[in-house]
């Protein structure tokens, strides 16, 4: 079942490095979604993409001040507005 | 006479990386109480605490964590702490660390904690950090009407400020819930229906309906729910999806309206940012990474050594004192060979356990170990673990008992579990001697067109063979017997801080007197056992009169031939020696015969100690190491009952493949039950390795026999 989504609405995977954007969606499984936005990742926070890791993977984000780091697979299912 | 009153029960809790550990060693000084949460490979932490003259109270470290609601039985035990639900004691009250430099992010699971509605004191630590763009306490106090103290964790500035608001408000408790947030309809009904579906004993607490609708799904792991509980939670009512957004927005609404606005600004991170423009620079970074990995490996594998020949020398001075000092006996033996060669073969472990948790306890407090993690995720994922297994495998290449020690650092109890399961099978120091010995003795010092040492590429293909085994096992196993629902990688990123020196300490004595106690005592026992096994019975039948011949002897050379062949002769009419020809048809078909069969019985005190075994058996004395000429030769010039050679290529080939898989190791049987609480893991692991050298040394051998190999 594809997700539906605004056309405005990119993966945090595909935003550019060093960029911000507001996050609007987070997808994935009900673990995964509980503890990210638990640490802050909640619709309507800003949210840049820092850096990716020197092996491609996982990549690193800046939410509230706090740096966090998760998989580009995870990152595909959350989504912002650039 | 007043009646004694039980001590106050407070327990310390908070986010990861908020310096709760060093507060923890400020308020209790004194030893912790280390146990196990039943059922998880975690650790209980208590200690007593003093709040004044004559007044003491415990203090219990719940393990960090972001909030109180998971599906997993490790996540459950902070909700089980503080409420005292599935029979513990409710807490008197609960300090909450929150870390001042990231406030917003901590105080979402202060706001869990005023609608579970416990007596709360709020520790507001790396106020260092923090100075500047905080509020003043008393006014952060007001908006969350909460005591807060203002902590410097690593200096200790404010800690008997905090332990003056503790005594007040054990005095004058005010555990009301406060909720920041009110539920919509649809929530309201489901956590009514909750409720009033709890039986007696299950407090009917919107805080805990709303627990358990987020905690409870079809596939959790959590302990002691009511089954009345979870079926109101999985009756239908709002997906759990909705209910987690609702609830979490909710209250990162309040605190982004009522915390942040009174921040004047983002922390200071400058020098984080510069060290992490290096330590996770795709190239520099790298080079960093290896440079810190080399000095963990070499401090194991080289820099224990000194210390570790220390040991072993003043065991051997005791055991030849004691043996020399006592009449001769069985009373002797066993006080030499059991009982103190037993304390210093778990002595022995203690060097590389100390070393390796003083590394662990600096890159983890210092955050660097959060980048290791970051640089290998991609590495350790092949294996189905995420990047924190890293410096646990890494330390199996030198030994796998303070690797099995250092799964701790991991998060999860299901990976915790893997490591420990596939760690085992890296090629460790003590299987060197016997690989050096099998390729001494069995492979031609040639070189491969002329310039690669055959002996040199075997070393480094039973490397690869391991790392490569160790890889498959963690597939196979992550895909079966741990087979986990796939949990996504959420890593914090801590700032770069100075570890303090006190708490690695700490740790590290904990760590070790841990293992001396409780590892210790079953690999002592296991040592024992193995000394009788080789040591009875006493009365062997000898072929030949070695006391007469002995005392005829003319130099010291021929005393020492002859009592070596005695020995030898005891040793195969040992129970040992009856068990090596009991399990000769099992290991017949991997080329091994029953003399090598006691080899194997006796390194299972520790693999190296199979070279001084087959010393033994083999009459040349237990006195050879693996550069032995004597030995080689010896083994060279073994044959079978048909006149061929015992040892060929391919026989050195299966025996190393065995024991490279095999888990000959009590001790790393010993540290796995420790970890794991019981004997259901090291079963297994025992199995499940000696199942798998079993096989690949069968297809080894009688694979290499249809080739036509010499077998």
């Amino acid at each position: 079942m594809a997700e539906q989504h605004q056309s405005d609405e990119i993966p945090l995977a595909s935003l550019a490095t060093g960029a911000t954007a507001l996050l609007t969606r987070v997808g994935g499984d009900r673990a995964f979604r509980r503890r990210v936005m638990e640490l802050g990742l909640v619709p309507g926070a800003a949210v840049q993409k820092r850096k990716t890791a020197p092996l491609g993977d996982p990549i690193e984000l800046e939410v509230r001040g706090c740096r966090l780091s998760i998989r580009r697979a995870e990152a595909e299912v959350v989504w912002v507005k650039a | 006479m007043s009646e004694p009153r039980p001590r106050p029960l407070i327990a310390l809790a908070g986010n990861p990386n908020t310096g709760k550990t060093t507060l923890f060693n400020h308020l209790t000084g004194s030893r912790a109480r280390v146990g196990n949460y039943p059922g998880v490979t975690v650790e209980r932490r208590v200690a007593t605490m003093s709040l004044g003259p004559g007044q003491d109270a415990d203090l219990v470290d719940i393990p960090g964590t972001y909030s109180i609601v998971g599906r997993s039985a490790e996540e459950q035990i902070a909700i089980r702490e503080l409420t005292g639900l599935g029979g513990g004691r409710r807490p008197d009250l609960v300090v909450l660390c929150v870390d001042a430099t990231n406030l917003v992010r901590n105080l979402y699971l202060a706001l869990q904690l005023q609608e579970l509605g416990v007596n709360l004191v709020i520790a507001l630590t790396m106020m260092d950090e923090a100075r500047g763009i905080l509020p003043e306490p008393h006014k952060l106090g007001a908006v969350l009407q909460c005591s807060i103290a203002p902590v410097v964790a690593r200096s200790g500035e404010g800690v008997p400020a905090l332990v003056e608001l503790i005594r007040d408000r054990l005095a004058t408790p005010d555990a009301d819930p406060r909720w920041r947030w009110t539920p919509s309809r649809l929530l309201r009904g489901a956590m009514d229906r909750v409720s009033a579906a709890a039986p007696s004993g299950w407090p009917k607490d919107d805080a805990l309906a709303l627990w358990a609708l987020m905690s409870v799904t079809e596939t959790d792991e959590l302990h002691g729910v009511p089954p009345a509980v979870r079926s109101a939670v999985l009756i239908g009512g709002p997906s759990g999806e909705d209910i987690d957004e609702e609830v979490i927005t909710a209250r990162y609404r309040w605190l982004d309206e009522h915390i942040a606005p009174a921040l004047s600004g983002p922390p200071e991170r400058s020098l984080t940012d510069r060290v992490d423009s290096v330590l996770i620079h795709p190239i520099f970074g790298f080079v960093v990474f290896l440079g810190i990995m080399f000095v963990v490996f070499q401090s194991l594998f080289a820099w224990a050594d000194p210390a570790i020949t220390l040991i072993e020398d003043v065991f051997g001075a005791v055991g030849g004192w004691v043996a020399t000092s006592l009449p001769p006996g069985i009373l002797n033996d066993l006080l030499v060979n059991g009982v103190i060669g037993g304390m210093g073969s778990v002595v022995v472990f203690l060097p590389q356990i100390l070393l390796l948790f003083f590394m662990l306890g600096l890159l983890e407090d210092s955050g660097y170990m959060a980048r290791v993690a970051y640089l290998m995720d991609r590495v350790m994922r092949l294996m189905n673990l995420n990047g924190r297994a890293f410096v646990p495998m890494l330390s199996g290449f030198a030994c796998a008992i303070p690797a099995v020690m250092a799964t701790r650092t991991m998060e999860r109890q299901r990976d915790r579990l893997l490591t420990m399961m596939v760690v085992p099978l890296m090629t460790c120091s003590a299987r060197l001697p016997i690989y050096t010995l099998m390729i001494g003795a069995l492979f031609p010092p040639d070189r491969l067109w002329g310039v690669v040492p055959v002996q040199g590429l075997l070393m480094v293909f039973m490397y690869l063979f391991s790392v490569v085994m160790a890889l498959t096992a963690a597939w196979v196993l992550s895909r079966t017997v741990l087979k986990a629902p796939n949990v996504a990688l959420v890593l914090e990123l801590p700032p770069y801080r100075a570890p303090r020196l006190r708490d690695v300490l700490r740790m590290m004595t904990s760590r070790a007197s841990m293992f001396l106690r409780e590892a210790g005592t079953v690999i002592l026992g296991f040592t024992i056992l193995l000394w009788a096994l080789l040591s009875f019975p006493k009365d062997v039948a000898f072929t030949q009169d070695y006391e007469a011949q002995i005392a005829a002897a003319q130099t010291e050379a021929q005393v020492a031939e002859l009592t070596a062949a005695q020995d030898g002769e005891r040793l195969r009419g040992s129970y040992g020696g009856r068990l090596g020809h009991a399990i000769e048809p099992v290991i017949q078909p991997l080329g091994f015969d029953w003399k090598i069969g006691v080899g194997l019985i006796g390194a299972f005190a520790a693999r190296e100690v199979f070279v001084s075994t087959m010393g033994v058996v083999y009459g040349v004395g237990g006195d050879v190491n693996e550069e032995s000429v004597t030995l080689r030769e010896r083994m060279r010039s073994e044959l079978r009952d048909d006149g061929k050679p015992v040892y060929t290529p391919l026989v050195g080939m299966s025996l190393m493949a065995f024991f490279a898989l095999a888990c000959q190791c009590m001790s790393t049987l010993a540290v796995v039950k420790r970890e794991t609480g019981g004997w259901r893991w090291p079963a297994f692991l025992f199995v499940y390795m000696t199942s798998l050298a079993w096989t690949v040394s069968f297809v080894i051998y009688q694979g290499g026999r249809l080739l036509g190999f010499a077998g």
